[in-house]
């Protein structure tokens, strides 16, 4: 097997909206002083007179994307999670979500992979928080294809939308070629009969790889990559659990309110199965390499297995 | 409009701001009252806006960022003809399109939803932006309160405009002098505030907010500047026009009974019949 490539879902966003940029000068990019890491560089160097720096100020950054939309701009404004999400959130939810404006949030080094910054730039809450507003739109990338078709699909709907990437490089799953994107359709990634995990950025190449050492002792997981968490895709969510019996969740986010949270609400009402969720318990990070972070977590696919082998349902 | 008639004009919004607070038996009279008559200069002589089409692409942009004083915007507007004036009464009913705070998505000519103090400047920043960006000449005016001033945002949206030399963006504060707690000097003073705008690269013009040659003269003013945006602090009397309102932080967010209301028409009109004696 050749070597997997690998990239930070953070150099998709910055490179998909510099492409996107070429094709549309309604694109323009927000940055709060982060366009380095962010990687929003590249469209700013293309287009500098369609990057606005805001400077560290993350709150004013969302109403000045805001306020451009209204315009008829289409603002990608980009920072870290913890504070496009954290920080910035009732500016998101006040002057983005309640007027229903056309801004697209660019949340890089979501989750602990952000690594050895720790836990106050470790954010594992930013899922729970952006879905619960109303018409917010919550896509988690898994991969470099994945990530650049997201950019795209938001750019291309008209409506506030939340896009999380990450810091650290991750296997490359999918085929540019054959890869389809579709806002709110989940994606079957490897069938199987016993019981069916459903994930979501770069969860879904852990869960893919937990899914082949369970294969070798003799148990079958179905895999659903979930990448846009809100609007969820009930239907085969449903379909799954209705054909497996049993559902496990995993997810680099808090285990209250992101991906597990979702798929619980579908399931309780629409059909009732135990779900096992994997994802970071009620506690912060902290600082230490990204890969020796989602070990200790508990996110890695021997953790994985380990958990879905001691879980009795 | 000559000064007489934005006078007689302001006047009509101020008994409007007061019946629909007291038909919605809440909201906001004061800050409305003490920003009546930069309501009315804004669409009676100033912007270029059009009823009509609400949504033209090249109209000026207004963001009432003190979004409490829904009551005097919605008068303004109706008065200038984006919707009935006798639907200003349904102001904070169930199912009403003059929602509490005012909303883009429910009432005609609102630029941007508004509400929570600090966030409507950083939309005006945004607006003023993109006409730089592609090379129109609208103007954005947003008012501010004085008590807002004190919400942080408002600071990192001025430093913002003056970088990006926004010298088609107008900041009105609404220096009324009080806030729900009291006195703006007591709870937390943003004094002197000509000299923090003055500090973050603004053209600062001082007036009295209920003198329509001060205001016309100011925005006048503004119009010429170039490579910065102006700020025009507006001195004025929350409450204004009503007697027992006038400079009493109680009347912030409280509407009148009907007694109280009765006397308020009463105040105003005796204005009204004053401006028709000149």
């Amino acid at each position: 097997m050749s070597e997997v490539k690998k990239i930070a879902t953070r150099e998709s966003y910055g490179n998909a909206l510099a492409q996107l940029g070429a094709e549309n000068e309604n694109i323009v990019v927000l940055d709060a002083d982060l366009a380095g890491a962010t990687k929003t560089g590249v469209f700013k160097k293309a287009f500098p007179e369609r990057h606005i720096d805001c400077g560290i100020a993350e709150g004013n950054m969302m109403g000045v994307a805001a306020g451009l939309a209204t315009t008829g701009k289409i603002p990608f404004a980009s920072s870290f999670a913890m504070f496009a999400a954290g920080r910035a959130f009732e500016q998101v939810r006040n002057s983005i979500g309640y007027p229903h404006l056309n801004v697209k949030i660019g949340a890089t080094h979501a989750g602990i992979s952000v690594g050895e910054d720790g836990a106050t730039h470790q954010c594992n809450e930013d899922i729970a928080l952006m879905r619960t507003i109303p018409g917010m739109v919550v896509i988690s990338p898994a991969d470099d294809v994945e990530a650049k078709a997201a950019v795209r699909a938001a750019a291309e709907y008209v409506g506030p939308v939340y896009l999380r990437f990450g810091r650290l490089a991750v296997p490359v799953i999918h085929d540019e070629e054959t890869y389809h994107f579709e806002i709110g359709k989940g994606i079957v990634e490897r069938e199987g009969k016993d019981l069916t995990i459903v994930t979501t950025g770069l969860c879904v190449s852990e869960s893919l790889a937990a899914a082949e050492k369970l294969a070798a002792e003799g148990i079958e997981a179905k895999v659903i990559n979930i990448h846009t968490i809100k609007p969820i895709d009930e239907e085969l969510i449903v379909a799954a659990a209705k054909e497996t019996g049993k559902v496990v969740t995993v997810e680099e986010h808090s285990v209250i309110g992101g991906l597990g949270s979702a798929v619980c609400d579908v399931l309780c009402a629409k059909y009732p199965t135990p779900v096992l969720k994997i994802g970071v318990n009620d506690t912060y990070g902290e600082s230490g390499p990204a890969a020796a972070l989602i070990k200790k977590y508990g996110l890695d696919s021997d953790s994985i297995v380990e958990k879905i082998k001691a879980c009795t349902f | 409009m000559n000064t007489l008639e934005l006078k007689k004009m302001a006047n009509e919004i101020r008994k409007d701001i007061v019946t629909a607070v007291h038909s919605a038996k809440a909201g906001h009279p004061g800050g409305s009252l003490s920003a009546a008559d930069i309501f009315t200069y804004l669409y009676f002589e100033e912007m270029n806006v059009d009823p009509k089409d609400p949504k033209k692409p090249d109209r000026d942009r207004f963001v009432l960022s003190k979004g409490h004083t829904a009551p005097g915007y919605y008068a303004a507007l109706a008065h200038r003809g984006y919707f009935p004036v006798s639907d200003l009464p349904t102001l904070r009913h169930l199912g009403s399109y003059l929602q509490g705070h005012p909303c883009m998505q429910e009432t005609p000519g609102v630029d941007m939803s508004s509400g929570s103090l600090g966030q409507g400047i950083s939309a005006a920043v945004g607006m003023a932006i993109s006409a730089k960006i592609s090379g129109k000449d609208y103007r954005v005016y947003t008012l501010l309160g004085d008590g807002e001033l004190q919400e942080g945002q408002v600071w990192e949206a001025s430093m913002l405009a003056a970088h990006r030399k926004l010298d088609n963006l107008v900041v009105i504060v609404d220096n009324n002098g009080l806030q729900i707690d009291g006195n703006i000097a007591d709870v937390n003073s943003p004094y002197p505030i000509d000299k923090k705008f003055e500090a973050f690269n603004f053209h600062v013009i001082n007036i009295d907010g209920h003198d329509f040659d001060q205001i016309r003269a100011a925005f006048a003013e503004a119009k010429t500047v170039k490579g910065r945006p102006t700020a025009i602090i507006a001195k004025t009397v929350k409450g204004k026009g009503v007697s027992f309102m006038e400079n009493q932080a109680s009347w912030h967010g409280t509407a009148p009974n009907d007694e109280q209301y009765a006397i308020a028409m009463a105040d105003l009109e005796k204005v009204g019949e004053a401006l028709c004696q000149k």
